[in-house]
């Protein structure tokens, strides 16, 4: 509730802060507001608490300079549960910011102009206009940042607040219980399960007004003196919390120290996280194309219904995955192990569970949401006729994916396969419940580091997470601006006509 | 000696769930045949240009293409198998290949020297020689048309189909690639099927045309027999407003009030009552004329007039612009 709050006041203001008004930075500001997606939230709670701990460098830089000493100062513990709000809100308001933009720019500057010549001040359509119509994206918005904070399991842990996905860890890690660590998962699930239809009909209202409207956005208003300052404040103030502070502490504490044994270690851990992460990214994106192929083929509901279901992953909190997975696979493993024991004498053993299997089938579950909305995404844009127009010219369903969809859906493959990439790269729940023995990852050694308080060292692994993460971020603006060239262009040849 | 047509459509029906597009429609177009499928959205002239291209497969009846079965109850040739050539209402070429990639796209042996010869003497034959590595949004509207055409030429079809090719162009555009377009096929001598909802269009470039309400054909027949002998009073309607008129069989011709007609423009479903067309009809200054003028619709070259008789029937009368008669003027209504 307090990160759905917070990142909806943070996202939606500063979106039609972005959207509506020019201010100094506002070029800055539109893509640097997205930067915090690019910190997983665990590394945004080491950061966060070491920066703001008692010994850390603000309470210490605020003794120092007021001559105060322990007790002197009010100041909130950031290891509780406030401080897991405001980290989750720090990491999680790109969400609604990108949602509540998007909506902005696509009302059309037409709905605009209507509302002013009925009378309606500034203010008025804002909240009359505005907000209705972008509503929709902005609550879509905001059930995936609750959905992502009911799946959230580095941050809370680290905080120390006991949420379902912490209690489904510790309840198998520690007590080894699988029914217990089921049972908490069922009750995730559920509560998942209504955000996600929840986000499914908000989205499909955002859908049913984009199509409605020809869009043109309108003209931005210049702000002046104190409005442009408080304008340049509110926005300078959720990227330099969000990402410049937490990537400079961690720039700080590797330049200072660092992994000692990062030469030793980082080679091979990164090795693992380049491997798993790539070998995931091309089947997600083999099974994302094929699946979407198919529905664009043979659209039947059951067709729809089986892509819908493949693609609920990324609605479950990786936990609950790591569970999921587990059952299928002991499964098949003892109705192996024991036939094999009958038949030749000797049993395979932990086959899946015991190898690296079980953590890329996880993943594949968790992620498959993504290709197959960033292709879906890709296909919508190309017109059905042009796959009539292949099969009247002779072409085999073959020639038409290898000569027309690929070449097409060149850059939704390549983006949806990067995006798997560095999301696994970043994942933790299911890779420490899954993951073999002595296989470790970038992400779970620094999420072992940081477990030992030992930050310093994890550093290194963190910003080299970051730095991947960046990546899709810089995608994501650059398919934003050309979001807003598009529109642009079409604005002026509408213009012209 | 008949010759089989290159297009035979035998009973074909379609529905989308509870919605019937195709109903029961038979239709023959020989090689050589420009045939237009005129009707409103809806009345299932797309959908029927889809069944022959194997685009949707009927629910039933038969569907065959140059004298061979290529979808019935028992079996259904794939599209890419079918000897047909398709312009989508929206081009549809293909974004990313350029403007002869596009045209030797469906050619088999595309590879070859001779494939690139052919495609290169298709886009001279369209006009757009000039033009063969231009990308595909560089290119205008009527290029674009003209592209399509080539492209779907290309594979030497046995049949043509045209989905509303024209509809998309300026108005100035149109009759010039208009004119290309019916060149080409009418030199090529196949057989074409050209769905459109502009009825001036059916009936200037149909050998014959077919009118289509409701997923059914409701009359086929040559442009001349279509516009002055329309089965009926929804078949005459298609070229807009029509006056119903009672009158008297009298051997071949019908007697109304306002003199005797031809009894081809009878209503068939209703015996007593002719169907004439606003331009049948013509008006005369009458001081003591029995009509008034009700209501003056401007069409440009023409003047439509809605009169109102003594007996106060409406009628429409269709008078070049050059005889201007102004409203509520006493008139009396001839035949012409």
């Amino acid at each position: 509730m307090g990160v759905g709050c917070g990142t909806l006041l943070i996202g939606v203001l500063t979106a039609w802060l972005v959207t509506a008004f020019t201010f100094p930075g506002v070029g800055f500001f539109r893509w640097a507001l997205l930067l915090p997606l690019a910190i997983p939230s665990y590394l945004m709670a080491y950061a966060m608490t070491d920066l703001l701990q008692f010994s850390g460098p603000v309470q210490t830089w605020l003794r120092e300079t007021a001559g105060w000493s322990r007790g002197d100062y009010p100041f909130p513990q950031v290891r509780s549960l406030g401080g897991a709000v405001f980290i989750l809100v720090l990491c999680l308001y790109p969400y609604v910011y990108l949602a509540a933009a998007t909506g902005f720019l696509s009302l059309s500057a037409s709905v605009i102009e209507a509302s002013r010549t009925l009378g309606a001040s500034s203010w008025s359509r804002f909240w009359r206009v505005v907000l209705p119509l972008a509503r929709p994206s902005i609550f879509a918005g905001v059930a995936l940042v609750v959905m992502e904070t009911m799946a959230e399991f580095g941050a809370v842990d680290y905080c120390a607040v006991d949420t379902f996905s912490t209690g489904i860890y510790r309840t198998w890690m520690g007590r080894g219980s699988f029914v217990a660590a089921a049972q908490l998962s069922t009750c995730l699930l559920g509560a998942v399960g209504v955000l996600y239809l929840l986000e499914s009909r908000f989205r499909r209202s955002a859908k049913f007004h984009h199509a409605t409207q020809r869009t043109q956005p309108p003209a931005p208003v210049r702000l002046e003196g104190a409005w442009a300052w408080a304008a340049f404040a509110a926005c300078a103030a959720p990227v330099l919390g969000g990402f410049l502070l937490p990537v400079a502490r961690f720039l700080q504490l590797t330049v200072e120290g660092g992994d000692s044994r990062t030469g030793e270690l980082f080679v091979g851990l990164a090795g693992n996280s380049a491997l798993v992460a790539g070998v995931t990214a091309l089947a997600a994106v083999m099974c994302g194309l094929l699946l979407t192929q198919l529905r664009r083929r043979a659209p039947t509901s059951s067709n729809r219904f089986a892509v819908r279901v493949a693609g609920l992953g990324y609605a479950i909190p990786g936990g609950v995955i790591a569970i999921g997975v587990l059952a299928p696979v002991w499964w098949l493993e003892s109705g192996v192990n024991e036939a094999a024991e009958d038949v030749f004498g000797w049993s395979p053993g932990l086959f899946l569970s015991g190898t690296i299997f079980a953590v890329l089938f996880g993943y594949q579950v968790r992620f498959l949401a993504i290709p197959l909305n960033v292709i879906g995404a890709g296909f919508e844009r190309i017109r059905s006729t042009v796959d009539d127009a292949a099969r009247t010219l002779g072409a085999s369903r073959l020639r038409l994916l290898f000569g027309v969809h690929m070449p097409l859906l060149k850059g939704s493959l390549f983006c949806a396969g990067l995006m798997v990439f560095v999301d696994v790269l970043k994942e933790l729940p299911a890779t420490l419940i899954l993951r073999p023995f002595n296989f470790d990852t970038l992400a779970v050694r620094v999420y072992q580091l940081a477990s030992d308080e030992r930050l310093s060292e994890a550093s290194t692994g963190a910003l080299a997470i970051i730095l991947a993460g960046l990546v899709p971020v810089v995608l994501l603006t650059r398919i934003l601006s050309s979001a807003h060239a598009v529109s642009a262009v079409r604005g002026r040849d509408q213009g012209n006509l | 000696m008949t010759t089989s047509p290159a297009i035979q459509l035998e009973g074909v029906s379609l529905s989308y769930g509870e919605v019937v597009a195709v109903d029961n429609v038979s239709l023959d177009v020989p090689s050589g045949e420009l045939h237009c499928l005129l009707g409103a959205s809806g009345s299932g002239k797309s959908s029927l240009l889809r069944i022959i291209a194997g685009l949707e497969r009927q629910g039933e009846g038969t569907v065959s293409i140059d004298d061979e079965v290529v979808s019935d109850a028992a079996g259904h040739t794939e599209t890419e198998l079918r000897p047909v050539g398709f312009v989508l209402q929206d081009y549809a070429l293909f974004p990313h290949l350029n403007t002869i990639e596009n045209v030797l796209f469906g050619m088999p042996d595309r590879k070859t020297s001779e494939a690139r010869i052919k495609a290169e003497a298709l886009l001279g034959d369209v006009g757009l020689a000039d033009r063969a590595g231009s990308m595909p949004h560089t290119l205008s509207g009527g290029e674009q048309q003209r592209v399509a055409l080539a492209r779907a030429m290309a594979r030497s079809p046995k049949v043509m189909l045209l989905d509303e090719p024209f509809s998309s162009l300026d108005v100035q555009l149109r009759a010039g690639v208009r004119e290309t377009t019916l060149r080409i096929l009418r030199e090529a001598g196949i057989a074409t099927v050209m769905v459109t909802h502009d009825p001036a269009e059916a009936l200037s470039c149909g050998d014959r045309v077919s009118i289509l309400r409701g997923g059914r054909i409701i009359q086929t027949g040559s442009p001349e027999v279509i516009y002055h002998q329309p089965s009926g009073q929804e078949a005459a309607e298609t070229f807009g407003v029509i006056n119903r008129l009672a009158g008297q069989r009298r051997g071949d011709r019908m007697k109304t009030s306002l003199g005797e007609v031809e009894a081809a423009v009878q209503d068939p479903n209703h015996p007593d009552t002719v169907l004439l067309r606003p331009e049948q009809l013509a008006l005369v200054e009458s001081e003591d004329g029995s009509c008034r003028i009700d209501r003056i619709f401007p069409e440009g070259s023409t003047v439509l007039y809605l009169v109102r008789t003594s007996e106060d029937e409406r009628l429409y009368v269709r008078m070049l612009s050059t005889e201007t008669l102004p409203e509520d003027s006493p008139v009396a209504v001839r035949l012409r």
